[in-house]
């Protein structure tokens, strides 16, 4: 279940050209929310900009009661969000939508971010690798990709849940020149054996052209993907029917029924 | 407080279209605390509803191309309606149709149902056989609708009007000679958004509906002309976001409120405003009558 609370500004850093690490006290969301959920962020009190603004769980910390988001600065709202000082309360809701499913069968575990996409992969990794405590028998593989160097935001942190991290930009200027769907099928091709794929899964989130492309290559091998989809939102709880994408049962919620869809469910045009 | 023949808890609603189904919003307020539910347009058969986007937001409101997306009568009847029957709270069900005769057929299919208290007929809607023009643009086509759901129901009728009007007092004064119980105003002004970048909508349709504090000053004005116009009760609705919005409609003539966007905003908009109302109530009892 989703409240709607007011939480309290803990850390709040910049950590890039325009992208920001925000961490909240909250132990109702820190003990419910589930990677790949997200929150509706109230930026301002006053009417201008109105609606909230949906962000990732980027850290979900149940055991010190903290959330982190990490969020980049494209217009009104988050460019308000990121004068909010250490101290003051921000109007939170959530943990809203569904996250992403954690299937036991599966062994090795494909996350690929790109841009600001890379923020819900470290609540993920951390989940599935038992946050530091490595588990058995599994293994997690991140890439990410980026316009450049500097918008390469959360590799250092990313590093932390796996050592398994590979960077691409689009020009070239850190890890390899070309595009996150580059690195995957680069991965699946000639580091992953195909008797392997069934054990696979992959997990995206970024820019919808990628997220295409990326469920092409994941229908194509036959691997398991869920992707992470963003719509324009409203009440971010399912009320409205303002955020659909279209599935082969019809239009279905962004913010309700997603935003982490099964490939498989997604009609692209 | 009793309206048109309904039982309301309190002047304090909640608009179409904004609350889905109660359902979304049970967690998070108490629904037996609310005016009345409205529930979001019912249509006869399932409707998809619009292509995305279908939402941007504007200078302190917002554009919405919904495209009245539901599942239709049936499913709402089966599965909504055990649901909102549950709550103390009257329930007034909105719907939508393509024809005099849809809109009869569901006044008619409604009024069996002992949960439901009224019917709001939202007549923003495009006449299908009509060539696609709203209802609610011309007196006549209003009147014919209205008068159609009259005769199917003896439910109360709240008529919805649309703002995209020249002069919404004959629009009003058309669907209470063909009976309605009530006026509700105002649904959204229609408005557009260009993409500066592509030259394209912002919407995935060319046009969409404007709700949000932006349109608050037209409706007031809206509902002061209503008010002295006809001699049902007007219920005001546009941009209330707080008690004191709510107490400039009741200001205007309206005998309650539909809070709407707001709801979007915060989950307990329409308790909070309840609450402010009752407040200033309290410290303005002239400047408000209220009974
Ligand atoms: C489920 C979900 C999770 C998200 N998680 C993150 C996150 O972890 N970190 C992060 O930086 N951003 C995230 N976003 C995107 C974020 O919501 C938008 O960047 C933000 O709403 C922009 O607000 P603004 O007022 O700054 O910009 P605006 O002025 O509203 O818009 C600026 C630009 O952002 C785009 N935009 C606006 N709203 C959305 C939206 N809801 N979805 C996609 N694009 C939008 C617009 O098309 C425009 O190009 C997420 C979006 C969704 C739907
Ligand atoms: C997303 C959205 C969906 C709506 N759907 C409906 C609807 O189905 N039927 C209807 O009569 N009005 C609908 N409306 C109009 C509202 O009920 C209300 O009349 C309008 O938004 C103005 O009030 P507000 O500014 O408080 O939102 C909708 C409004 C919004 C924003
Ligand atoms: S944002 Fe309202 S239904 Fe998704």
């Amino acid at each position: 279940m989703a409240i709607q609370e007011k939480c309290r500004i803990e850390d709040h850093k910049q950590v890039g050209p325009r992208h920001y690490k925000l961490t909240l006290a909250s132990q109702y969301l820190a003990s419910h929310a589930q990677p790949g959920q997200f929150v509706n962020v109230r930026c301002c009190e006053t009417s201008d900009p109105l609606l909230r603004r949906p962000i990732s769980l980027h850290r979900i910390d149940a055991q010190k009661g903290m959330i982190e988001l990490l969020y980049e600065v494209v217009g009104r709202g988050t460019e308000l969000l990121s004068k909010k000082p250490v101290g003051q309360e921000l109007d939170l809701l959530g943990p809203l939508g569904a996250g992403f499913k954690i299937d036991p069968a599966k062994k090795i575990h494909l996350m690929a971010g790109g841009g600001m996409g890379i923020a819900p992969l470290r609540a993920l990794a951390e989940q599935v690798t038992g946050r530091g405590s490595r588990v058995a028998g599994q293994a997690v593989y991140i890439l990410i990709g980026a316009k450049n160097k500097e918008s390469l935001i959360g590799e250092d942190e990313l590093r932390k849940t796996t050592d398994q991290v590979q960077t691409a930009t689009d020009d070239g200027s850190a890890g390899k020149k070309g595009v996150v769907t580059d690195l995957l099928l680069d991965f699946l091709d000639s580091q992953l054996s195909v008797t392997s794929y069934p054990l696979s899964v992959i997990y995206a989130c970024g820019p919808r052209l990628m997220l295409k492309a990326v469920a092409e290559i994941a229908r194509q091998k036959k691997i398991d993907c869920q992707l992470s989809l963003e719509e324009r939102m409203a009440c971010g709880i399912g009320a409205c029917k303002g955020c659909p994408v279209k599935t082969v049962s019809g239009y279905k919620m962004v913010c309700k029924d997603g935003p982490v869809f099964d490939a498989k469910e997604l009609v692209w045009n | 407080m009793e309206l048109a023949g309904i039982e309301l808890k309190n002047p304090v609603m909640v608009a179409s279209g904004t609350f889905g189904w109660g359902r979304e919003y049970a967690d998070y307020l108490d629904l037996n605390k609310l005016g009345a539910i409205v529930t979001k347009s019912i249509t006869l058969l399932p409707r998809e509803g619009n292509p995305p986007p279908r939402i941007v937001e504007t200078p302190s409101g917002m554009l919405n191309s919904i495209g009245l997306q539901n599942e239709g009568l049936d499913y709402f009847l089966k599965e909504d309606l055990p649901f909102l029957a549950k709550f103390a709270t009257p329930l007034i069900v909105n719907i939508a149709g393509e024809s005099a005769e849809e809109y009869a057929e569901l006044a008619k299919r409604l009024s069996r149902e002992t949960a439901v208290k009224g019917i709001e007929v939202n007549i923003s809607c495009p006449n299908v056989k009509k060539g696609g023009m709203a209802f609610g643009v011309d007196a006549g086509l209003t009147k014919e609708v209205i008068a159609a759901v009259k005769k199917a129901t003896s439910q109360p009728i709240i008529a919805k009007l649309t703002p995209n009007v020249t002069d919404i007092t004959v629009i009003g004064q058309a669907a209470v000679d063909a009976g309605a119980d009530a006026l509700s105003a105002i649904n959204t002004l229609v408005g557009m958004a260009i993409d500066i970048e592509t030259g394209g909508s912002r919407l995935g349709t060319l046009t969409g509906g404007l709700s949000g504090p932006a349109i608050k000053p037209v409706a007031v004005r809206m509902v002061y002309e209503l008010a002295r116009a006809v001699n049902v009760p007007v219920i005001g609705i546009g941009g209330i976001m707080s008690g004191g919005d709510a107490a400039e409609f009741l200001l205007a003539g309206a005998q309650a409120v539909e809070v709407g966007t707001a709801n979007f905003v915060d989950t307990a908009a329409p308790l909070r405003i309840l609450a402010e109302l009752n407040d200033h109530v309290h410290r303005h009892p002239r400047a408000l009558n209220l009974s």
